[in-house]
This record gives structure tokens, sequence and C-alpha cells, in this order.
């Protein structure tokens, strides 16, 4: 790689960081420090606007990058997973995006709490909220640092570091001073660089194989080394039983999770109306979908174009495929074009990273503040003082994430993105489908289900061999492990499931009639919705 | 009168401001902030809201149609995932040109999922927005006269 990519590269980025700040800056110019203001950007925004951030929330440059990396390796084991984050959407719609938005107002313990003893329902959800927030943070994080190494030839230490600390530092200020309002303009002007860039790389894709999909498939096949093989499952999934089970748990978690995930559950509290909520979903399935089926698109060009050895020289795990497809693209390596496209993809991943983590960042201030610090310390505070925890929980956040990103670098970041939705399935999804749909859910059902979800998913990592007990672990030297899997997902989802269920049958709590049928009447109606 | 008007999204927070006649909607959902007498008073509100006969009808429609939907995607997909980990060869069957079947369902997956929303949001927009929007107006007019009537 030539300076020129770099240089360039750094110029458009630099640019969305000063576009960015003027609109934390503008926004923050005239807010009024309310609760409201902080959590919901005051639940104006149009389903469109909304839509897009969700895709903004929603498409991570794990998406774009390592997707994209992994169809280019191993052809369609790669689709699989682009598949499940898809049709997760279909169960967010269903039950969860309209319903939350009436029952709700910040997160997702306010639609839990509507009917349960508060203090330790509260806590219990917040925590489950905080740790899943944290995890896909770190993800981000790390891959952040990657990023640079792989993308603008800084490989040393200190260059990853800076890039992760920077990246904190950026995320937290978005947060802290232009709250919910300045986080969502910056989902949707990401999103629109995005799939901008994503439909240009497309369309050239397309003009060099004119249109010809089959022929872009067949070439891929060929140019893989692998035959037809590459074009059906089982060449990344496919080996023993126990890597098989490990991809059905994945994708489990895949489509449970996305309904769990506290950052996008807060964005339904963005619009007015849940009809509003129900289109800006609506919105970024189409445009999620659209997303999803171009990164296909994109994955088997790298390898029919690049071919999978040239990806595989530039990083192992495939996560440099779509730049050095859009070098190629553009006319090749010393050419301007190939200069120009490749600092724009560069550019264009290092912002979709930048305004994930402040979704998450916010998020997950939000359950610190209106959750934990509400449950625990209960001296009447008042809204205005809670959004003043929310900024200093989201600095907080902001130095764990940096330190935990510094500290997990060598960590697989796909493996973290899948974590964090096996833990939002097991921990939050079953609380939050009892407690809308099921009318004798108790306290201690709601509390048992958080924690039976959270600890056995959270455990199963610690002894699986992730952690321990093989070359690529964490802790290579010793040896604990005692679960095969490295996703828990199809072993703690239903185990949330089970527990709030038992945690229901066992308590001597009497549902309350009066409260199930407001949390019914209200989710479906919408009536007393803030 | 804009209410009549399901296509006109009410705004959730401006309750007040479409009302000429009564006190200006506290703030917070039902029974949030209320004194006791108008908790308990909104709380059988809810209890009577529930067993009416128009929201019986709003909630089976809704769920007539989430239920089954959920089962036919949940299943499409984990059978998707299984037969994909389990039996590749299958998968692997060529129909047309480089297009094998594993190519079909996993675009499949992307259409049924796009006409599965597409139907879900005309069926609410058609069968739950206008009763559901009417319950809601009726809920909350029912709710404010007996914390009026409580203070």
């Amino acid at each position: 790689m030539t300076g020129h990519h770099q240089t360039l590269a750094l110029l458009l980025f630099s640019g969305f960081v000063a576009v960015t700040l003027a609109i934390t800056t503008w926004v923050s110019r005239n807010r009024r420090g309310s609760a409201e203001e902080f959590y919901a950007g005051g639940r104006l925004f149009s389903p469109l606007e909304n839509g897009f951030a969700i895709a903004g929330d929603y498409m991570s440059a794990a998406s774009f990058l390592g997707v994209t990396g992994l169809i280019a390796l191993y052809g369609y084991d790669g689709m699989l997973y682009v598949v499940g984050f898809l049709v997760a959407w279909l169960l967010v719609l269903f039950l969860v995006a309209e319903l939350v938005r009436n029952c709700g107002r910040f997160t997702l313990a306010d639609v839990v709490v509507a009917r349960m003893s508060e203090r330790p329902v509260r806590t219990a959800a917040g925590t489950s909220s905080v740790t899943v927030s944290v995890l896909y943070l770190v993800a981000q994080m790390v891959g952040a640092g990657s990023l640079v190494a792989l993308l603008l030839g800084g490989t040393s230490t200190a260059a990853r570091a800076w890039t992760v600390i920077g990246v904190g530092t950026l995320m937290v200020i978005y947060v802290s001073l232009g709250g919910m309002r300045a986080t969502t303009w910056i989902q949707i002007v990401k999103a629109v660089l995005l799939l901008s860039g994503t439909v240009a790389l497309t369309v050239l894709v397309l003009l060099r194989f004119h249109g010809d999909f089959d022929r872009l498939l067949l070439t891929a096949a060929e140019r893989s080394g692998h035959g037809d093989a590459f074009l059906a499952p089982g060449l990344k999934y496919g080996g023993d039983w126990t890597a098989r089970l490990d991809f059905i748990s994945l994708g489990l978690a895949l489509v449970l999770g996305t309904a769990g995930l506290p950052h996008i559950l807060s964005r339904f509290y963005t619009v007015p109306t849940a009809r509003a909520a129900r289109r800006s979903v609506l919105w970024s399935i189409g445009l999620i979908g659209g997303f999803y089926l171009m990164t296909i698109v994109l994955g088997f060009a790298a390898a029919a174009i690049v071919g999978p050895e040239a990806v595989r020289g530039s990083n192992a795990a495939g996560n440099t495929a779509v730049p050095l497809l859009a070098l190629d693209l553009g006319g090749g390596a010393d050419s301007t074009g190939g200069t120009v496209l490749f600092a724009v993809v560069a550019a264009i991943a290092f912002a979709t990273i930048l305004a994930v983590v402040a979704g998450i960042t916010l998020a997950s201030s939000a359950s610190v503040a209106h959750d934990l610090y509400a449950s625990l310390r209960r001296s009447h505070a008042k809204p205005r003082s809670e959004v003043t925890v929310a900024r200093v929980a989201s600095v907080g956040i902001g130095v764990v994430a940096i330190a935990l990103g510094l500290l997990a670098r060598d960590l697989n970041v796909a493996f973290l993105v899948g974590l964090a939705f096996a833990v939002a399935a097991s921990a939050n999804l079953p609380v939050l489908l009892y407690s809308l749909f099921w009318r004798g859910f108790t306290t201690r059902g709601a509390v048992w289900s958080v924690y039976g979800g959270l600890v056995p998913a959270l455990a199963l990592v610690v002894l699986s061999p992730v952690v321990s007990g093989s070359p690529e672990s964490l802790f290579p030297g010793v040896d604990f492990q005692y679960f095969p899997l490295q996703n828990p997902g199809i072993v703690s989802i239903p185990l949330g499931f089970l527990a709030g269920w038992l945690g229901t049958v066992t308590s001597a709590e009497v549902p309350d009639e009066a409260k199930h049928a407001e949390t019914e009447v209200r989710s479906l109606t919408g009536a007393g919705a803030v | 009168m804009r209410y009549d008007d399901p296509w006109y999204d009410a705004l959730a927070s401006g309750w007040g401001e479409t009302d000429g006649v009564g006190a200006p909607a506290t703030g917070g959902g039902p029974g949030r902030g209320a004194e006791e007498e108008g908790l308990s008073a909104a709380g059988d509100i809810y209890l009577e809201v529930q067993r009416s006969a128009a929201f019986q009808e709003v909630r089976s429609r809704y769920r007539r149609f989430v239920v089954p939907g959920v089962l036919v995607f949940l299943t499409w997909y984990v059978g998707y995932v299984v037969t994909a980990t389990t039996a590749p060869g299958l998968m692997a069957r060529p129909v047309a040109g480089a297009v094998n079947v594993a190519m079909l369902a996993g675009l499949g997956q992307f259409l049924t999922t796009f006409v599965l929303a597409w139907a879900y949001a005309r069926h609410a927009r058609l069968r739950r927005d206008r009763a559901a929007l009417e319950l809601r107006w009726d809920t909350q007019e029912l709710t404010r006269a007996a914390r009026g009537s409580a203070s």
C-alpha cells in the first residue's frame, strides 16, 4: 500500500469526524437537558429517519468487512451469517417494536417493571443490558484497532492503542454532549455513507460481469480452488459435529438476540407512536436486507476478482476483502481510481465503527443511570440529575470500553459479536417476551429469567475453548475447558426461558390482574404511552 | 375530527393539546404519580377495557397473525440452518447454472422476510390500527376522568 491511500483515507475520515462533531455541537446548542431529550431525542424523529438510524446502528463493520471476508474465503458459509442477521428483524417487528414503544419509556427495564416490584427487576435488567452493551462495545473497539493496522498500515501496537483511545474519546464526546439526538443524526449520516459506498461497489461489480450473476458465482467457485463446494454449505462449519452444533447455536443467538439488544430497543423510543415504530422497522428491514444482499455480491466478487489467496495473504480472517476489491475495481493499486475507492471504503469502515459505538454507549449509559443508579440509590433523584448521571456514566463506560478494548485486542471480533447476541437472547429476550405476553409472570420469574440466562451464558463462555484449552484461546497455557461450543446460545437461551418459568411457578406472589391488564391494553393500543 | 383518521400519527406526548376541555394530562403513564384512589381507579379501567369486546377483537386479530407468523418463519429459519449444517449434500444439488438449492434457500429467506414484513404491516394497518386508536382514545378519556374525580 502506498502512502496515498492513507493520506486520503485519513482526510476523508477527518471530514466525517468534523461533520459529526459539528452535528453534536449544533444539537447540544439548544438542548434542554431533560431525560426525554437525552435518552429519546425528544421522541420526534420520523419513521424514515429512525429507519435509517436503526440500520446505521445495526450494520456494523463486522458485517461490512467481516462477513464479506467470510464469503470471500468460505463461500456459502459466510452467507449463513447474513441470513440470521436479517431474519431476526421479523421477530423484532412482530413481537417487540410496537409493544415496547407503547409500554416503555427509555430502557428494557421500563417495560418489565410496569408489572413487577420495581427495584430487583430494574437492577437485574440493567445489569444484563450493560453486560450485553459492553461486550458489543469491546467487539467494535477491537475491530477499530485491527482496522487501523489493516487499512492504514499502522501495524505497531501504539497505533492500535491510540486508535482505540481516539474512538473511545470521540464516542464519549458525541454521547455526553449530544445525547440521543446527535447520536441519531450520526447514525443516519453513517447509514447513508455506508449504503452509498456499498451500492457503488456493487454496481461496479455487476458492470464488470455485465450483470451476469451466474458468471460471477462460477468465476468465484473456480478461483476459490474448491469448485462447486464453494457455493454450498460446509467449507467452514461442515467439520465435526461440534462445529456444526456450534453453528446452529450461533444461528439461534443471531435470530433471537437482535430483539434483546439494548441499543436497538432504545431506538423505538425516538419516534412518537407505535405505528411510527412499526414503519421505522419496515424501513430498516428494507435497508438492512438490501445491504446484506449487496454484501453477498461483494463477498463473491472479492473471491472472483481478488481471489482467496490474496485476501488471506492480507488478513487471515478475510477482513480486508472489500478494501482489496475496491482497489481492484477502481483500476488497480497504482491508479487514481483504485486509490480513491480504497480510501473511501476505509473511511466508511471507520465511520461505521464510530457510529455504532456511539449508539451502544448511549444505550448503556441509559441503563446505568435510568436502571442501575435509580434502583440502587433512590434518594429522590430528580430527572435533571439523572441526565447528569447518564453523562457521567457515558464517560465511565468509555473508559471501561477503552481499557477492555486494549486488553482484548487479540480476541476474534466475530466471536465477541456472536457472544453479545447470545447473552442478549438468553438474558433479555425471555424476560421481555414473558412480561409482554404471560399473564401469570411474577417478580421472581423476571429476576430468575434474567440471571438464569445471563449467568449460564457467561459461565459457559469461561468454560469454553475460547478461554482455555486450545492454542487459539485466551489463556492457552491452562485447561479448564468443559463446554465444547464457542457460542453458548443453544444451552443458555432455553435456560433463560426455563428459569423465568421456574421462578414464576415457585413464587408465592399472586400476579396482579390489573397490572397485567394495563400492560396488555397499553401495549396493543398505545393508551397512556409517553 | 383528526382522531378518526388512523393514518394520522397521534402525538404520544401531546395528548393534552387535542383536549380542549379537561385539565392538561398529568405527566407519565397512568398510575405513575397519581394518588392512591386515582391509581386503583385507573387499574379498574384497564381491566374493564381488557374485558371489552373491542379490545378482545384487537388482541385476537393481533395474535391470529403473529403466532402463526412467528412459528412459520422460525421453523423455516431453523430448518434452513439445520439442513445447511447437517445435509450439505442436499443443499449442493444444482438447480440452474451455478445456482444450487442452498443459494435458492438463502435468497428464499430474504424473500420470505420481505414478504412477511410487508404482510404484517398491511394486516396491522388494515385490521388493527383504527380499532386500536379508538380504544386508546377511549381508555385515556376514562383514565383522565377517573384521575380527575379522585383528586
